[in-house]
């Protein structure tokens, strides 16, 4: 199995500076799968539906959707409850990983349907840990749900 | 009505009486002097022996209408001389009582007179008389009918008197009553008293009536305004709160998202700048970057703190019965690690229920078991003593140790936000604990302080009301 073939993970992140941290902690930790950026809510939707600028894109099952939370345009609960209110994109794991800890947020999440809510830690030896965790769990650890072919879940937002 | 009735029933009876023994003495002194004129009239026909001229005699008496019979007989016992209005049978002679002259005697209808008949001192015959009581009964019945006519004339009378001032007076007032209830029951002072009839002092009173009524209804308006108004500003502060409070939680809300960002990326770049060029730092360059990311550590802490502090502020309270006793023993399992193998000899006395949020209370007490574990640590023999005192309408909880204490110069500051009285480099800690358990112990309505002294132990309390409070 070429990484070409492994599932891809989606970060939907507005800060470049987290962006950056969590793709040298996956790159440390040597996460095979192709990483797919989206830098706010929108864009992130785009990607899921292949529209916009990514209406080009091809089709690639997704490993894991990383989800900030606090985010410009379309904030990550939108996009998470939009993600689980379609039959064709639900069954997609979706791990908020965010700043806040407040209890709201968390609530509000699992109502959603979140697979997994994480705290960015601020110690970088933690964060580091907990984003090799993440991807060790989702991308290589965890069976994926069977997916439905992925061209049958684009372009129907 | 009946009380008149039978005073009036009573005089007409006493009246009648009176009246009737009047007028039967009055019969009786005519009967007599009848009775004594004839005696002298027929005293020389007695002593001629000549019947004829007593019996003309005795015919004197038809002048006098009640006298139906008279008679006279001889002192013998013969009938002398006989008058008679009605042909009645004749009476026999009297009996008279040694000595008595004259006699009287009364039956159901008829009154009886006799007298002896002297000459010279010597008695010569008997004069007998018999009044009709009719007249005496003819007189009864017409009074008994006036007293009865006066009766139903005059209750008659008291009946139309009554009517008409029940229509002037009662009706009035009944009418003043019924809006009165009405008033009352309907709370409605807009009601007032209809003028009915002309008495004047009905009039006044009906006036005062609605005066006092239309004064209720004004002060109850006002009254109403003024809540009206309270209300609408309660509600404007409500609104004002409310605003204030979201702000507020927005505000928390980014503090907590926004501002570990960047203590996250400070840490983070640090790191990897170690990682990427760690080799070619010299001591004191590695020892910067620690320093840098330590400082990160530590703010985010602070921020984690302070974001606890807010939320304690905001949170309602939700009282219930707690044990502190209980509660003491789960924050001393809470405190467990900071012990860190140290010997400490606890002593937790009895403790009382209260009333209080466990949720709310338990950090206070982890809090201050935590800070007494925490300034015995230099102590070989660590003690930390818990108790209670229930004095009036409160509960004083106490945490007691044998550390380092503190100068009670700067006790007023041990419950301030970010208020320390040692170095860090002494004891850890953000100096947020005791600012939280201030704020907690007054939002349950209770006080804290603390006494201490350098070297030699400090002492906190914390007050609780003790509604229902029981050891």
């Amino acid at each position: 199995m070429t990484a070409a073939d492994l599932p891809h993970i989606l970060i939907a992140e507005d800060s470049n500076n987290d962006l950056e941290l969590t793709l040298a902690a996956l790159r440390s930790h040597r996460v095979a799968n192709e990483v797919d950026v989206a830098h706010d809510g929108a864009e992130a939707l785009d990607y899921l539906y292949r529209r916009g600028a990514y209406a080009q894109l091809a089709p690639a099952p997704l490993a894991l959707v990383l989800l900030d939370l606090k985010m410009p345009k379309v904030d990550g609960l939108e996009v998470l409850r939009q993600i689980k209110s379609d039959p064709a994109l639900r069954l997609t794991p979706v791990v908020m990983l965010t700043s806040s800890r407040e209890e709201i947020d968390l609530v509000r999440s699992y109502e959603l349907g979140v697979n997994a809510y994480v705290v960015k830690p601020v110690a970088f030896g933690q964060f580091m840990e907990a984003v090799k965790q993440l991807g060790a769990f989702w991308a290589v650890l965890n069976e994926r749900p069977p997916m439905p072919a992925a061209s049958s879940g684009g372009n129907r937002a | 009505m009946l009380v008149s009735g039978i005073a009036l029933l009573i005089a007409g009876v006493a009246f009648a009486a009176y009246d009737l023994a009047t007028f039967r003495s009055a019969m009786v002194r005519d009967l007599s002097t009848e009775a004594s004129m004839v005696a002298s009239n027929s005293v020389a026909a007695l002593l001629f022996n000549d019947s004829h001229a007593a019996e003309e005699t005795l015919g004197a008496l038809r002048a006098s209408a009640s006298v139906v019979r008279a008679q006279i007989y001889t002192t013998d016992g013969r009938l002398f001389a006989a008058y008679s209005r009605d042909g009645s049978a004749p009476l026999p002679m009297p009996q008279f009582a040694p000595g008595a002259t004259e006699m009287l005697a009364f039956d159901a209808s008829s009154a009886y007179v006799a007298r002896v008949i002297t000459s010279d001192g010597a008695p010569v015959g008997i004069v007998r008389i018999r009044a009709d009581l009719q007249a005496m009964y003819v007189r009864l019945g017409r009074f008994a009918l006036i007293v009865a006519a006066v009766l139903v004339l005059s209750l008659a009378g008291a009946l139309l008197v009554s009517r008409v001032s029940q229509r002037a007076i009662s009706g009035p007032l009944a009418a003043v009553a019924a809006s009165a209830r009405q008033v009352s029951q309907a709370k409605d002072y807009g009601i007032r008293a209809p003028h009915v009839g002309t008495a004047y002092e009905l009039t006044v009173l009906v006036d005062s009536f609605n005066e006092m009524l239309a004064e209720i209804q004004a002060r109850d308006r006002s009254l109403q305004q003024a809540h009206d108004q309270l209300e609408a500003r309660v509600r404007e502060r409500t609104e004002e709160l409310h605003a204030i409070n979201s702000e507020l939680e927005a505000f928390t809300y980014s503090v907590s998202h926004d501002l570990r960002a960047p203590l996250r990326h400070i840490t983070g770049f640090a790191s990897l700048l170690e990682q990427e060029a760690g080799a070619a730092f010299n001591e004191q360059a590695r020892r910067h970057l620690t320093t840098i990311t330590g400082a990160a550590s530590r703010m985010a802490t602070l921020i984690d703190d302070l974001l606890a502090f807010s939320r304690m502020g905001r949170a309602t309270v939700t009282k219930r019965r707690v044990d502190l006793s209980q509660l003491v023993r789960e924050a001393r399992g809470e405190v467990w690690t900071d012990v860190d193998g140290r010997r400490i000899t606890w002593e937790v006395h009895e403790l009382p229920h209260v009333d209080a949020d466990p949720s709310l209370l338990r950090p206070v007490m982890v809090n201050l078991l935590s800070n007494a574990i925490k300034y015995t640590s230099t102590r070989d023999e660590a003690r930390i003593e818990v108790g209670s005192e229930v004095r009036q309408g409160e509960v004083v909880v106490f945490v007691r140790d044998n550390g380092v204490g503190f100068d009670m110069a700067y006790a007023h500051k041990l419950f301030g936000v970010f208020q320390r009285l040692h170095r860090a480099d002494e004891f850890g800690g953000t100096g947020i604990g005791l600012a939280n358990v201030r704020r907690i112990v007054q939002r349950h309505g209770g006080r804290t302080w603390a006494e201490g002294a350098v070297g030699a132990g400090a002492t906190f309390y914390f007050s609780l009301p003790s509604q229902g409070a029981a050891a």
